[in-house]
């Protein structure tokens, strides 16, 4: 039976590397696309992501496993992709001065990885992207704390309390955090939840 | 059931969480409201667009990068950690302890026996008779050049008296 992160980390506690290397394995890649979501930029993900590991393994001789363990690597995760985002958008503020951004450089990270030749439509390809890119903006416009809200809640499936504590607020207002976001979304996405509707009914 | 609970509720009804008691309450206050029943079917409808977004994968070299990081940290010793002695330094040590402890022993053997055997009168007249302080007080006592020297300077003169005016 696979062991548990809890038992993993206390493993990693008593000096056992590679346990470390089962949670680096087990995390690795939620831990990159949520903190990629959050930055929308692949390569200051990816060293976020780094710190997160680096953070979990410095803590090891004073971890007690009071909280669930994906409980306390997603708080990191969030602290340092909050600041990174006040950060990037202070940078981006200074750069704006100087030189205007007339390209999306960020769109570029996920398209690397699809494979357009295994699509037999290019057009059917093209809105496709059209409507990841869509989605994508639309998650990008959302107020950070709500943007980390719907990413955990979305694509972690971690349940309310869990979340509640990662944000460092009561469930209530987790819970109206997230209806905001969708209510946002719903209005960003408007023409794609109308046909969404429809295809659903 | 209220509108405002159905908001509370609205996720966990979309993600199916709900347990069974309040997945049918859900659904008796849907059949009756339609401003909820649209809010619902819409936050399905974004809940499935977020579905949509591909999963990246990180890039080969993240694990090196982290393994690298983790390799750099310093390693933690605790206090017995600290307190341990390397064996080479416990070995010169005892050596070293040995070798003091013979070392009394051995100078504590080369003492010659005493010659009073315990008795204080005797012990008394031998250290009487070796006492150099008592040649020294004959040499002091005879010494010629301390002859030579002058009387001391009597003083003569009476205290100073105040004057009467």
């Amino acid at each position: 039976m696979a062991r548990t992160d809890v038992q993993l980390m206390l493993d990693v506690k008593a000096g056992d590397e590679a346990s470390f290397a089962l949670l680096l394995h087990r995390y690795r890649t939620p831990l990159v696309n949520f903190l990629y979501r959050m930055v929308r930029n692949r390569e200051q993900a990816e060293d976020l992501a780094q710190e997160v590991f680096l953070r979990v393994y410095r803590a090891r001789e004073d971890y007690v496993p009071s909280a669930k363990f994906t409980t306390w690597l997603f708080r990191i995760a969030t602290n340092l992709a909050l600041n990174s985002v006040r950060d990037n958008r202070y940078r981006k503020l200074e750069v704006s001065i100087d030189a205007p951004v007339t390209m999306d450089a960020e769109d570029g990270d996920e398209r690397t990885l699809d494979v357009p030749e295994k699509r037999p439509n290019i057009e059917q390809h093209l809105v496709e992207e059209s409507r990841k890119k869509m989605i994508r903006h639309a998650i990008d416009k959302l107020p950070e704390k709500q943007r980390a809200a719907v990413l955990l809640h979305k694509y972690q499936e971690l349940d309310y309390a869990e979340i509640a504590k990662i944000l460092s607020c009561s469930e209530s207002a987790l819970k109206s955090l997230l209806f905001r976001a969708y209510e946002s979304l719903r209005v960003e996405l408007a023409p794609l939840v109308a046909q969404q509707v429809r295809s659903q009914g | 059931m209220s509108c405002e609970k159905m908001a509370s509720r609205i996720f966990g009804y979309v993600d199916g969480r709900l347990k069974e008691s309040e997945r049918l309450e859900a659904e008796k206050h849907l059949a009756a409201c339609a401003p909820c029943r649209v809010r619902v079917e819409e936050f399905r409808a974004v809940s499935g667009l977020l579905n949509e977004l591909p999963v990246i994968e990180p890039s080969p070299e993240f694990d090196t990068r982290v393994r690298a990081l983790v390799a750099a940290e310093p390693v933690k010793q605790n206090w017995w950690e600290w307190m341990r002695i390397p064996p080479r330094i416990a070995f010169a040590a005892s050596a070293l302890l040995l070798a003091a402890l013979w070392l009394g022993l051995y100078q504590r053997q080369q003492v010659s026996p005493l010659p009073w055997n315990g008795n204080p009168v005797v012990a008394d007249q031998e250290m009487m008779q070796d006492l150099s302080v008592l040649e020294d007080h004959d040499v002091i006592s005879n010494f010629e050049p301390l002859k030579e020297l002058p009387p001391p300077v009597q003083n003569d003169e009476p205290p100073d008296e105040p004057q009467n005016m």
